[in-house]
């Protein structure tokens, strides 16, 4: 078997990708479903309908996108400065901390302050939660890998604490939750009798802008040159630690972001389950999206579709919900593959 | 019956043709040479041979049998040993380590390292080739690293020893002692494939020379019957022009090294540092070279040049001020050119486009970007075409992928960003590796342009050729040491040689104008600036 | 003071230490081969979920200990099979492979077994393995209530170790493994495939971690839970780098912190009125960051680690 790069890499083939990677995905996902005995097409247009049958499926899924969106985001920007960063999930959670820390009463604003200064502090708290990471990779070579997984587990104990001692809600009859986020903090709703918030088009606005940044700004410049050859851009006289260093911070601010988002824009409140996983799937997310901000939306609404379908999916023909969690990291797998081969050619021989 | 031949090898990367329809033999005792610009197809075509590549068409026979296509191990066991240009030694693992990797059937339970051991010291004794087989490869010198190849190769009783560019990274002494081996090898009824692009080794070792051209066999002659000046015309398909170094009389000095000495920092390592009070002086008009074998710390002295590295002790002084911190970024902006030493992985990012990476020194100021944050494409892509006209660089645009891009306009690409800015000094390292005669004779002009404007140069270059034909003054670095730099016309090869291996000049037997030579492979025509 | 002095007496607080270091072994030994032969692995966590899953239900369905724990391996191979696919054959991101093996395996764990037992509201429960006491060995005092009063699978953790080293350093399957991991470059001028090598490495690895992954289920419970393995495969890829890809230090820097954690379960009970548990569930995973940090300097990696090797392409 030769791999052989390609001399022309054709627009077609960076769009389809990620559609083959979702086709080869659902094929293989289609082996489980038959396990159940369940036919194939049936189910995946059970899933498609319950992810956008009706308006209610369709808020729900672009709901589900909003925490996807940021994480998505999160794992794009680092990524591509080849920062690692799979400690979103904490990120998100130390986010959704400060949003619960600050607004729950100790300060209270108009609305239209209260709420970017949550997403600051939320943001803010994303950022610290990967200060230590970044700092113990530029400084002391430590891989952010391992650290950044680790403190995932962490923060989730760190903010458990919360919720069972200083934060816990009194009225919260015993389960570890926090005090409601006070009405001037929570994110305006969308449409009418749906759980859709403003949290959709904060999304929107921060991929823009992080495709903005990534693709007309020193700072992006810096970030690619860095992620591509970090040696040439330090070179060139690039700093390459700083750059790393903002890189994990505007990262795990939008992480933090997504935390604040879950709380004052649909729960209202903090638990500790706020997140299934949210850091996790931002991964498949910025992988489906090749690391494009403005991809990220679209593979994004196409995870949370898949979630969202999959629920209604699985009460209709009874197979297990993890079905979605299977599809998801499959679409991780098979979106290397479909990406590498728009770069190179395999021939066998 | 031919120990060895060729067979209308063809070899395809893509479009590119790097072997075209070759097909020539060799017998025991011979050493066929391949000579050839870099990319004519001389290490593909070795790579076939030992089984990493695959032709696309032809075969190759060993004593009349087909060699199976592909696999390495197929080449060793018809007796072919492969010494590569780039080592292939695990650095962390000892030399008999090295040698016994793949000797020995991998699910057996256990090694045989005494009679090994046994072997490999007889082996030394045999072809004089000595080495410590419990040393690691990292505590090893380049000469002997390549001795432990050779032994490698002997060990699984190879019979054709194909050595790629070996010359490369030895001193013209330990090249002449090498050469020693080959000859003993040969009449031993070895058959040698010797690689090369210098005339003069070629000439020394060879009895028969293959010339490679663009993929193409053009020329096969006796070395008895061929010279210099023939075998480079079949080389390059042309007269070949040497660089003429016009005379000059020096400015004012521009980067000033006093005692500067540069600590290793990695502990694993001896603590030996990197570079031992070196005093170094570059005027205006004038190029300084710098010789010796590879990690003997040119490469810290580049990097201090463009700001990777601070000096720890010492002065250095850039255009009359002192330079006391580390930032690439500082040295530029103060006037320095610096062309990298691996344009791939230090000169350009491969991914980006060609106006990106004609920007990278100079980001945050106008007119590249506003304010330091937006960077102004229109005047970034209007700028790179200027470049790219100015600079002769072949490509489809300012926003081709740099890394599709041939090695000599890549090298073209560094030259623009660093040359463009006219700077004061001009720090070259390595400058033309890799690249074929028409891409080193325009870097090599771009030097001598900015000599002439008044630029300070400084040379760092492996190839003695090369430092003669270019330098005013040549300094010699060896263990972090810098010698005093010498007129590089009173100077020999041979001198220079031994002050690669550590004998100081003032200690050489004779003075510096007279011009006998120590060793066996240089002469009068070996020096460029003697025509 | 005196309550930890006591605590380091007890022949239940070293029995405790080796229960805990069993899978942490087996892991770190895998996650170990897999980088030693040049390919980072963060499958493990998933890999180590699907071993603890796989082995569990074959018992489950009532298959016998011994053969669960072949299957588990079986799994491991297949996993460590996908991932050098990915990352050997087709040279792709190592780290997003992995994190994409650990998604995948992890949720087809759970799919699995949701399908197999879709009704279960209490986790059902196998006959694990028994303590196997060593004749005579197992009466020595305090060590051998520690460390001859264990399970078998304990016992198989604890000879893999000598096992690993010796194949490693001794044998020239072992030899093949380190150059690859170092240069391999060498390998393939030496005629042998870097790909079978490196493949082998990896699913020989991926087996071991699933393994320890069975040992949770079948050997520490008796029951699969949802997120049972809760990190132990992200700690054994900090404990490789705490042991400086040594098999020997390996095995020290997991008894250091199976005891660390042993030590910090007993500080609970007697302290846990003053600190919250949370503090002492996080003791874990701090550490192995604390132990990375430590080591961070000194680490000399396999040089190869992380990159890609393609035959015959042209450098």
């Amino acid at each position: 078997m030769q791999i052989e790069p390609r001399e022309h890499v054709a627009a077609w083939r960076i769009a389809l990708a990620p559609v083959a990677a979702v086709f080869i995905s659902l094929l293989i996902g289609s082996v489980l479903i038959l396990w159940v005995g369940a036919s194939v097409l049936e189910a995946y247009s059970l899933l498609v309908k319950g992810a956008v049958g009706s308006s209610f499926a369709l808020t729900e899924t672009l709901t589900r996108s909003i925490p996807l969106i940021f994480t998505g985001l999160a794992a794009t920007i680092a990524f591509r400065a080849k920062f690692y960063n799979i400690g979103a999930e904490g990120q998100l959670y130390c986010g959704a901390l400060a949003a619960t820390f600050f607004g729950t009463g100790l300060i209270t604003l108009p609305p239209l302050l209260m709420i970017p200064f949550l997403m600051l502090v939320g943001a803010l708290a994303g950022g610290a939660a990967l200060a230590v990471p970044v700092m113990l990779k530029t400084h002391l070579k430590v891989d952010e890998v391992v650290t950044t997984l680790l403190l995932n587990f962490v923060i989730l104990l760190f903010v458990g604490y919360f919720l069972e001692g200083p934060l816990k809600d009194p009225m919260s009859m015993g389960w570890p939750q926090a005090e409601p986020i006070i009405d001037e903090g929570l994110f305006p709703s969308l449409v009418d009798k749906s759980r859709l918030h403003f949290g959709f088009v904060f999304a929107i606005i921060g991929s823009v802008l992080c495709w903005a940044m990534m693709r007309f700004t020193v700072w992006g410049y810096e970030i690619r040159a860095v992620g591509l050859n970090a040696s040439a851009a330090k070179f060139a006289g690039i700093n390459v630690n700083a750059t790393v260093i903002r890189t994990a911070l505007i990262s795990g601010g939008l992480a933090g972001i997504a935390g604040v988002s879950e709380v004052a824009g649909l729960k209202g409140y903090l638990t500790l389950d706020i997140s299934p996983g949210f850091g996790y799937t931002g991964i498949a997310v910025a992988m489906l999206a090749q690391l494009n901000p403005l991809a990220v939306i679209l593979s994004a609404l196409f995870i949370s579709m898949i979630y969202v379908g999959a629920d209604s999916m699985s009460r209709a023909i009874n197979i297990p919900t993890y079905i979605a969690d299977v599809l998801v990291g499959l679409s991780v797998l098979s979106i290397l593959v479909s990406v590498m081969l728009t770069r190179y050619r395999v021939r066998f021989r | 019956m031919a120990l060895l031949a060729f067979h209308n090898i063809t070899k395809r990367f893509g479009s590119l043709v790097a072997n075209d329809d070759i097909s020539f033999s060799l017998d025991r005792g011979e050493v066929i040479a391949l000579l050839g610009e870099n990319g004519a197809g001389k290490t593909t075509l070795m790579n076939i041979l030992y089984g990493h590549y695959t032709a696309d068409e032809g075969y190759i026979e060993v004593d009349g049998q087909k060699l199976p296509a592909g696999q390495t191990d197929a080449a060793i066991n018809a007796g072919i040993g492969m010494v590569h240009q780039h080592f292939t030694l695990a650095e962390n693992l000892t030399v008999l380590e090295n040698i016994m990797l793949g000797t020995e059937s991998l699910w057996s339970l256990g090694q045989k390292r005494a009679p090994a051991k046994a072997k490999l010291a007889q082996m030394s004794k045999d072809y004089g080739l000595k080495v410590n087989p419990d040393a690691r490869i990292a505590d090893l010198s380049v000469g002997e690293r390549q001795r432990v190849e050779i032994l490698k190769a002997l060990y699984r009783d190879a019979r054709v020893l194909i050595l790629d560019e070996p010359t490369a990274v030895l001193t013209p002494q330990e090249a002449d002692s090498l050469f020693k081996t080959l000859k003993s090898l040969t009449k031993e009824g070895f058959a040698i494939i010797f690689i090369s692009h210098k005339l003069h080794e070629i000439l020394a070792i060879s009895t028969r020379v293959e010339v490679l051209r663009r993929g193409k066999i053009v020329g096969s002659i006796e070395t008895e019957k061929a010279d210099r000046k023939l075998l480079a015309e079949m080389m390059v398909g042309r007269t070949v022009e040497r660089p003429v170094l016009e005379q000059m009389t020096i400015g004012k000095p521009i980067v000033e090294l006093e005692d500067v000495s540069v600590e290793d920092k990695n502990k694993d390592t001896s603590g030996i540092p990197k570079l031992n009070q070196v005093n170094l002086t570059v005027h205006q008009h004038e190029i300084v070279g710098i010789a010796g074998v590879a990690g003997n710390g040119q490469s810290t002295l580049a990097d201090l040049l463009s700001g990777l590295e601070k000096p720890d002790a010492g002065t250095f002084t850039l255009l009359g001020n002192a330079v006391t911190s580390a930032s690439p970024a500082d040295i530029v902006h103060r006037g320095v050119g610096r062309i990298p030493e691996d344009r791939h992985s230090s000169g350009v990012v491969g991914e980006m486009m060609l106006w990106e990476n004609l920007i990278s020194e100079d980001l945050r100021h106008a007119p590249v970007s506003k304010a330091g944050v937006l960077i102004d494409r229109k005047a970034c892509l209007e700028r790179a075409n200027k470049l790219i006209d100015a600079f002769d660089i072949r490509c489809e645009g300012p926003e081709a992928e740099t890394k599709l891009l041939s090695g000599g306009n890549m090298q073209k690409l560094i030259l623009a960003r660093a040359l463009s800015p006219q700077p004061d000094f001009i720090l070259a390292n390595q400058p033309v590796r890799g690249l074929d005669e028409g891409a080193i004779a325009y870097v090599h002009g771009q030097l001598l342009a900015a000599r002439k404007r008044g630029a300070a140069v400084l040379l760092i270059s492996e190839d003695l050729d090369e430092l003669f034909a270019l330098c005013d003054r040549i300094a010699v670095m060896y263990h972090g040491n810098l010698t005093p730099s010498y007129d590089a016309k009173t100077l020999t090869t041979a001198e220079v040689g031994l002050m690669m291996a550590g004998t100081n000049h003032s200690e050489q037997t004779h003075s510096e104008n007279t011009n006998h030579s120590v060793t066996t492979n240089s002469g009068n025509e070996e020096q460029p600036h003697a025509n | 003071m005196m309550d930890i002095l006591e605590i380091l007496v007890s022949a239940g607080f070293w029995a405790a230490t080796i229960r805990i270091v069993s899978p942490l072994i087996l892991g770190t030994l895998g996650e170990l081969i897999c980088e030693r032969a040049g390919v980072l692995n963060l499958g493990i966590e998933g890999i180590m979920t699907m071993g603890a899953m796989s082995g569990w239900m074959w018992v489950y369905m009532g298959g016998d200990l011994w053969t669960g724990v072949m299957f588990a391996a079986f799994m491991g191979l297949i996993f460590g099979l996908l991932h050098s696919i990915f990352t050997v054959y087709l040279g792709l991101s190592q780290h997003v492979t992995g994190i994409g093996i650990t998604l995948f395996a992890s949720s087809l764990s759970y799919y699995v077994y949701r399908m197999l037992l879709p009704d279960a509201t209490t986790p059902p429960k196998i006959e694990p393995f028994q303590v196997y006491e060593v004749p005579f060995l197992s009466e020595i005092p305090v060590i051998g209530e520690a460390l001859f009063s264990q399970t078998p699978l304990t016992y198989l953790a604890l000879i893999l170790v000598p096992v690993v080293w010796y194949v490693l350093y001794k044998t020239p399957l072992g030899l093949a493994v380190r150059m690859a991991g170092e240069n391999p470059m060498a390998v393939e001028a030496q005629g042998i495939n870097v790909l079978s090598i490196r493949t082998g490495a990896v699913m020989v690895g991926s087996a071991f971690m699933a393994v320890g992954g069975a040992f949770i289920t079948m050997s520490a419970f008796d029951a699969f839970f949802f997120g049972m393995i809760n990190g132990r495969g992200w700690i054994c890829i900090a404990l490789v780098i705490f042991a400086s890809w040594k098999p020997g230090k390996a095995l020290i820097g997991a008894l250091l912190f199976a005891g660390l954690d042993a030590l910090q379960v007993r500080a609970q009970q007697t302290a846990g009125a003053l600190i919250p548990y949370q503090f002492f569930l996080m003791m874990p995973y701090i550490l192995s960051i604390v132990a990375m940090v430590i080591m961070a300097r000194k680490a000399s990696y396999p040089k190869a680690l992380l990159v890609p090797f393609r035959r015959g392409e042209r450098t």
